[in-house]
Protein backbone atom coordinates (compact mmCIF):
# COMPACT_ATOMS: atom_id res chain seq x y z
CA UNK A 1 0.00 0.00 0.00
CA UNK A 2 1.33 3.40 -1.12
CA UNK A 3 1.84 6.31 1.60
CA UNK A 4 -0.28 8.58 1.77
CA UNK A 5 0.23 11.94 3.56
CA UNK A 6 -2.63 14.75 5.02
CA UNK A 7 -1.47 16.93 2.10
CA UNK A 8 -2.92 14.75 -0.97
CA UNK A 9 -5.77 15.82 -2.61
CA UNK A 10 -7.67 13.05 -1.58
CA UNK A 11 -7.37 13.01 1.97
CA UNK A 12 -7.86 17.19 2.42
CA UNK A 13 -11.33 16.35 0.40
CA UNK A 14 -12.27 13.79 2.26
CA UNK A 15 -11.74 15.39 5.50
CA UNK A 16 -13.70 18.62 4.55
CA UNK A 17 -16.65 16.90 3.10
CA UNK A 18 -17.04 14.03 6.00
CA UNK A 19 -16.30 16.01 9.08
CA UNK A 20 -17.04 15.48 11.84
CA UNK A 21 -17.24 11.87 11.72
CA UNK A 22 -14.42 11.11 8.53
CA UNK A 23 -15.19 7.98 7.42
CA UNK A 24 -16.80 6.03 10.65
CA UNK A 25 -19.51 4.68 9.78
CA UNK A 26 -22.58 5.65 11.69
CA UNK A 27 -25.69 3.44 10.94
CA UNK A 28 -28.92 3.33 12.88
CA UNK A 29 -31.48 1.41 13.97
CA UNK A 30 -29.62 -1.89 11.89
CA UNK A 31 -26.37 -1.41 13.07
CA UNK A 32 -27.49 -0.54 16.71
CA UNK A 33 -29.81 -3.49 16.87
CA UNK A 34 -26.50 -5.79 15.20
CA UNK A 35 -24.30 -4.56 17.94
CA UNK A 36 -26.70 -5.21 20.65
CA UNK A 37 -27.03 -8.57 19.46
CA UNK A 38 -23.31 -9.95 19.22
CA UNK A 39 -22.60 -8.04 22.41
CA UNK A 40 -25.51 -9.99 24.36
CA UNK A 41 -24.84 -12.95 22.82
CA UNK A 42 -21.26 -13.34 23.56
CA UNK A 43 -21.96 -12.33 27.16
CA UNK A 44 -24.93 -14.92 27.32
CA UNK A 45 -22.36 -17.68 25.71
CA UNK A 46 -19.94 -17.51 28.85
CA UNK A 47 -22.43 -17.35 31.53
CA UNK A 48 -23.83 -20.91 29.53
CA UNK A 49 -20.04 -22.26 30.13
CA UNK A 50 -20.46 -21.25 33.95
CA UNK A 51 -24.04 -22.12 34.20
CA UNK A 52 -23.30 -26.09 33.18
CA UNK A 53 -19.82 -26.50 34.81
CA UNK A 54 -21.86 -25.15 38.05
CA UNK A 55 -24.97 -26.90 37.61
CA UNK A 56 -22.76 -30.32 37.42
CA UNK A 57 -21.78 -29.81 40.86
CA UNK A 58 -25.09 -31.61 41.29
CA UNK A 59 -23.41 -34.82 40.27
CA UNK A 60 -20.59 -34.32 43.37
CA UNK A 61 -22.33 -33.69 46.59
CA UNK A 62 -25.53 -31.56 47.63
CA UNK A 63 -22.53 -29.14 50.26
CA UNK A 64 -21.01 -28.42 46.37
CA UNK A 65 -23.69 -27.33 44.65
CA UNK A 66 -25.21 -25.69 47.44
CA UNK A 67 -22.55 -23.59 48.29
CA UNK A 68 -21.68 -22.68 44.87
CA UNK A 69 -24.95 -22.05 44.34
CA UNK A 70 -25.11 -19.32 47.37
CA UNK A 71 -22.97 -17.44 45.84
CA UNK A 72 -25.86 -16.86 42.96
CA UNK A 73 -27.92 -15.07 46.11
CA UNK A 74 -25.86 -12.59 46.88
CA UNK A 75 -26.84 -8.98 45.98
CA UNK A 76 -24.00 -8.22 44.16
CA UNK A 77 -24.89 -11.50 41.54
CA UNK A 78 -28.74 -10.54 42.10
CA UNK A 79 -27.71 -7.60 40.07
CA UNK A 80 -26.02 -9.05 37.61
CA UNK A 81 -28.45 -11.85 37.21
CA UNK A 82 -30.93 -8.92 35.98
CA UNK A 83 -28.22 -7.72 33.89
CA UNK A 84 -27.83 -10.89 32.22
CA UNK A 85 -31.77 -11.57 32.30
CA UNK A 86 -31.88 -8.35 30.24
CA UNK A 87 -28.98 -9.03 27.69
CA UNK A 88 -31.47 -12.44 27.10
CA UNK A 89 -34.25 -10.51 26.77
CA UNK A 90 -32.85 -8.63 24.39
CA UNK A 91 -31.42 -11.50 22.54
CA UNK A 92 -34.48 -13.48 22.48
CA UNK A 93 -36.65 -10.35 20.84
CA UNK A 94 -34.25 -9.32 18.52
CA UNK A 95 -33.72 -12.84 17.45
CA UNK A 96 -37.08 -12.87 16.63
CA UNK A 97 -37.28 -10.03 14.92
CA UNK A 98 -34.56 -10.97 12.54
CA UNK A 99 -36.16 -14.13 11.78
CA UNK A 100 -39.19 -11.61 11.09
CA UNK A 101 -37.06 -9.80 8.80
CA UNK A 102 -35.60 -12.55 7.25
CA UNK A 103 -39.05 -14.49 5.85
CA UNK A 104 -41.41 -11.81 6.07
CA UNK A 105 -41.24 -9.14 3.60
CA UNK A 106 -43.27 -6.82 5.49
CA UNK A 107 -40.86 -7.14 8.48
CA UNK A 108 -37.88 -6.30 5.92
CA UNK A 109 -39.85 -3.35 4.94
CA UNK A 110 -40.38 -2.42 8.12
CA UNK A 111 -36.86 -3.43 10.39
CA UNK A 112 -36.73 -0.02 11.86
CA UNK A 113 -39.89 0.15 13.40
CA UNK A 114 -39.49 -3.51 14.69
CA UNK A 115 -36.22 -2.62 16.18
CA UNK A 116 -38.33 0.37 18.68
CA UNK A 117 -40.68 -2.85 19.34
CA UNK A 118 -38.51 -5.12 20.58
CA UNK A 119 -37.51 -2.02 22.91
CA UNK A 120 -40.72 -1.25 23.82
CA UNK A 121 -41.13 -5.18 24.60
CA UNK A 122 -37.99 -5.64 26.42
CA UNK A 123 -38.57 -2.41 28.80
CA UNK A 124 -42.20 -4.26 29.88
CA UNK A 125 -40.80 -7.78 30.29
CA UNK A 126 -37.88 -6.69 32.30
CA UNK A 127 -40.78 -4.22 34.51
CA UNK A 128 -42.05 -7.30 34.89
CA UNK A 129 -38.96 -9.77 36.24
CA UNK A 130 -36.39 -6.82 37.49
CA UNK A 131 -39.00 -5.76 40.41
CA UNK A 132 -39.95 -9.73 41.24
CA UNK A 133 -35.88 -10.77 41.02
CA UNK A 134 -34.42 -7.96 42.88
CA UNK A 135 -37.30 -8.44 46.18
CA UNK A 136 -35.76 -11.91 46.18
CA UNK A 137 -32.61 -11.17 46.17
CA UNK A 138 -32.58 -8.16 48.92
CA UNK A 139 -35.43 -9.89 50.40
CA UNK A 140 -32.93 -12.32 52.10
CA UNK A 141 -33.81 -15.91 52.31
CA UNK A 142 -37.21 -16.58 53.81
CA UNK A 143 -36.65 -20.45 54.57
CA UNK B 1 -4.75 -2.74 -1.21
CA UNK B 2 -3.40 -5.80 -3.32
CA UNK B 3 -3.84 -8.30 -0.68
CA UNK B 4 -6.61 -10.68 -1.40
CA UNK B 5 -7.75 -13.15 1.79
CA UNK B 6 -9.41 -16.66 1.29
CA UNK B 7 -12.53 -16.07 2.29
CA UNK B 8 -13.66 -18.70 4.08
CA UNK B 9 -17.21 -18.61 5.01
CA UNK B 10 -18.70 -16.94 1.65
CA UNK B 11 -17.73 -18.55 -1.90
CA UNK B 12 -17.54 -16.47 -4.75
CA UNK B 13 -20.29 -16.14 -7.30
CA UNK B 14 -21.61 -18.76 -9.23
CA UNK B 15 -19.34 -21.09 -8.03
CA UNK B 16 -20.88 -24.33 -8.88
CA UNK B 17 -20.60 -26.96 -5.91
CA UNK B 18 -22.07 -30.50 -5.29
CA UNK B 19 -20.39 -30.44 -1.78
CA UNK B 20 -23.20 -29.66 1.26
CA UNK B 21 -23.43 -26.33 1.70
CA UNK B 22 -23.31 -26.09 5.39
CA UNK B 23 -23.50 -22.66 6.00
CA UNK B 24 -26.91 -22.61 5.06
CA UNK B 25 -27.75 -25.14 7.30
CA UNK B 26 -26.29 -23.39 10.10
CA UNK B 27 -27.99 -20.24 9.29
CA UNK B 28 -31.36 -22.42 9.08
CA UNK B 29 -30.31 -23.70 12.43
CA UNK B 30 -29.43 -20.23 14.31
CA UNK B 31 -33.31 -19.82 13.83
CA UNK B 32 -35.53 -22.40 14.12
CA UNK B 33 -32.90 -22.72 17.52
CA UNK B 34 -33.56 -19.59 18.48
CA UNK B 35 -36.92 -19.89 17.95
CA UNK B 36 -37.11 -23.27 20.48
CA UNK B 37 -34.75 -21.49 23.31
CA UNK B 38 -36.82 -18.37 23.43
CA UNK B 39 -39.77 -21.30 24.93
CA UNK B 40 -36.91 -23.34 26.37
CA UNK B 41 -35.47 -20.62 27.97
CA UNK B 42 -38.16 -18.31 29.13
CA UNK B 43 -39.90 -21.72 30.84
CA UNK B 44 -36.33 -22.01 32.52
CA UNK B 45 -36.34 -18.27 34.01
CA UNK B 46 -39.71 -18.62 34.70
CA UNK B 47 -39.95 -21.95 36.91
CA UNK B 48 -36.68 -20.97 38.44
CA UNK B 49 -36.67 -17.86 39.22
CA UNK B 50 -40.57 -16.26 39.30
CA UNK B 51 -41.83 -18.94 41.37
CA UNK B 52 -42.40 -19.20 44.80
CA UNK B 53 -38.88 -17.68 46.61
CA UNK B 54 -36.98 -17.21 43.00
CA UNK B 55 -33.54 -17.94 42.99
CA UNK B 56 -34.03 -18.35 46.92
CA UNK B 57 -35.22 -21.52 46.81
CA UNK B 58 -32.75 -22.57 44.19
CA UNK B 59 -30.70 -25.65 46.66
CA UNK B 60 -29.65 -29.32 45.50
CA UNK B 61 -33.18 -30.45 46.81
CA UNK B 62 -34.68 -27.97 44.23
CA UNK B 63 -32.80 -29.31 40.97
CA UNK B 64 -33.06 -32.89 42.71
CA UNK B 65 -37.19 -32.37 42.73
CA UNK B 66 -37.28 -30.66 39.43
CA UNK B 67 -35.00 -33.95 37.80
CA UNK B 68 -37.19 -36.31 39.43
CA UNK B 69 -39.57 -35.71 36.61
CA UNK B 70 -38.19 -36.98 32.98
CA UNK B 71 -40.11 -34.03 31.51
CA UNK B 72 -37.60 -31.73 33.24
CA UNK B 73 -34.76 -33.82 32.78
CA UNK B 74 -35.43 -34.08 28.75
CA UNK B 75 -36.40 -30.58 28.96
CA UNK B 76 -32.77 -29.07 30.22
CA UNK B 77 -31.29 -31.71 27.90
CA UNK B 78 -33.28 -29.84 25.09
CA UNK B 79 -31.92 -26.41 26.34
CA UNK B 80 -27.93 -27.56 26.81
CA UNK B 81 -27.70 -29.26 23.48
CA UNK B 82 -29.29 -26.17 21.58
CA UNK B 83 -27.84 -23.64 23.52
CA UNK B 84 -24.77 -24.53 23.61
CA UNK B 85 -24.69 -25.56 19.68
CA UNK B 86 -26.63 -22.37 18.83
CA UNK B 87 -24.01 -20.11 21.11
CA UNK B 88 -20.54 -21.80 19.97
CA UNK B 89 -22.10 -21.47 16.40
CA UNK B 90 -22.80 -17.54 16.81
CA UNK B 91 -19.08 -17.63 18.38
CA UNK B 92 -18.12 -19.20 15.29
CA UNK B 93 -19.24 -16.35 13.20
CA UNK B 94 -17.40 -13.95 15.60
CA UNK B 95 -14.19 -15.45 15.29
CA UNK B 96 -14.59 -15.83 11.01
CA UNK B 97 -15.64 -11.61 10.95
CA UNK B 98 -12.22 -10.64 13.43
CA UNK B 99 -9.82 -13.68 12.70
CA UNK B 100 -8.02 -14.27 9.14
CA UNK B 101 -8.00 -17.76 8.28
CA UNK B 102 -4.60 -19.20 9.62
CA UNK B 103 -3.59 -20.56 12.92
CA UNK B 104 -4.81 -18.44 15.21
CA UNK B 105 -8.57 -19.03 13.77
CA UNK B 106 -8.09 -22.49 13.94
CA UNK B 107 -7.09 -22.46 17.55
CA UNK B 108 -10.05 -20.34 18.46
CA UNK B 109 -12.56 -22.49 16.33
CA UNK B 110 -10.33 -25.60 18.48
CA UNK B 111 -11.55 -23.95 21.38
CA UNK B 112 -14.71 -23.25 20.84
CA UNK B 113 -15.17 -26.96 20.00
CA UNK B 114 -13.57 -28.53 22.67
CA UNK B 115 -16.08 -26.69 24.41
CA UNK B 116 -18.87 -27.59 23.57
CA UNK B 117 -18.27 -31.01 23.28
CA UNK B 118 -17.31 -31.25 26.67
CA UNK B 119 -20.12 -29.24 28.49
CA UNK B 120 -22.48 -31.30 26.11
CA UNK B 121 -21.46 -34.61 27.34
CA UNK B 122 -20.99 -33.82 31.00
CA UNK B 123 -24.28 -31.61 31.04
CA UNK B 124 -25.96 -35.14 29.12
CA UNK B 125 -24.74 -37.12 31.72
CA UNK B 126 -25.41 -34.95 34.53
CA UNK B 127 -28.46 -35.31 33.91
CA UNK B 128 -29.53 -38.73 33.19
CA UNK B 129 -26.88 -40.36 36.26
CA UNK B 130 -27.69 -37.93 38.89
CA UNK B 131 -28.76 -39.42 42.21
CA UNK B 132 -31.84 -37.08 43.69
CA UNK B 133 -30.83 -39.11 47.19
CA UNK B 134 -26.80 -39.98 47.70
CA UNK B 135 -26.07 -42.60 50.19
CA UNK B 136 -25.04 -40.80 53.29
CA UNK B 137 -26.27 -36.93 52.00
CA UNK B 138 -27.35 -34.91 55.01
CA UNK B 139 -31.27 -35.86 55.41
CA UNK B 140 -31.69 -31.78 55.23
CA UNK B 141 -30.28 -31.29 52.03
CA UNK B 142 -32.01 -33.57 49.55
CA UNK B 143 -35.89 -34.08 48.40
CA UNK B 144 -38.44 -34.70 50.54
CA UNK B 145 -39.12 -37.87 48.86
CA UNK B 146 -35.87 -39.24 49.77
CA UNK B 147 -36.94 -40.22 53.69
CA UNK B 148 -40.02 -41.92 52.35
Amino acid sequence: MPVTTADTPTASVASKKQKPGGTLYRGNEGMWSWVLHRITGVAIFFFLLVHVLDTALVRVSPEAYNAVIATYKNPIMGLGETALVGALVFHALNGLRIILVDFWSWATRHQKLLFWVVIVVWVVLMLGFAPRHLMNVFAGAHA
Amino acid sequence: MSTTYRMSAIEAPGTKRRRTNWEKYGWMFMRFSGVLLVALVFTHLFSNLLVGDGIHAVDFGFVGGKWASPFWQWWDAALLWLALIHGTNGMRTIVNDYTKPGALQKALKGALLAAAVALIVLGTLVIFTFDPCPVGAPADLVPSFCHA
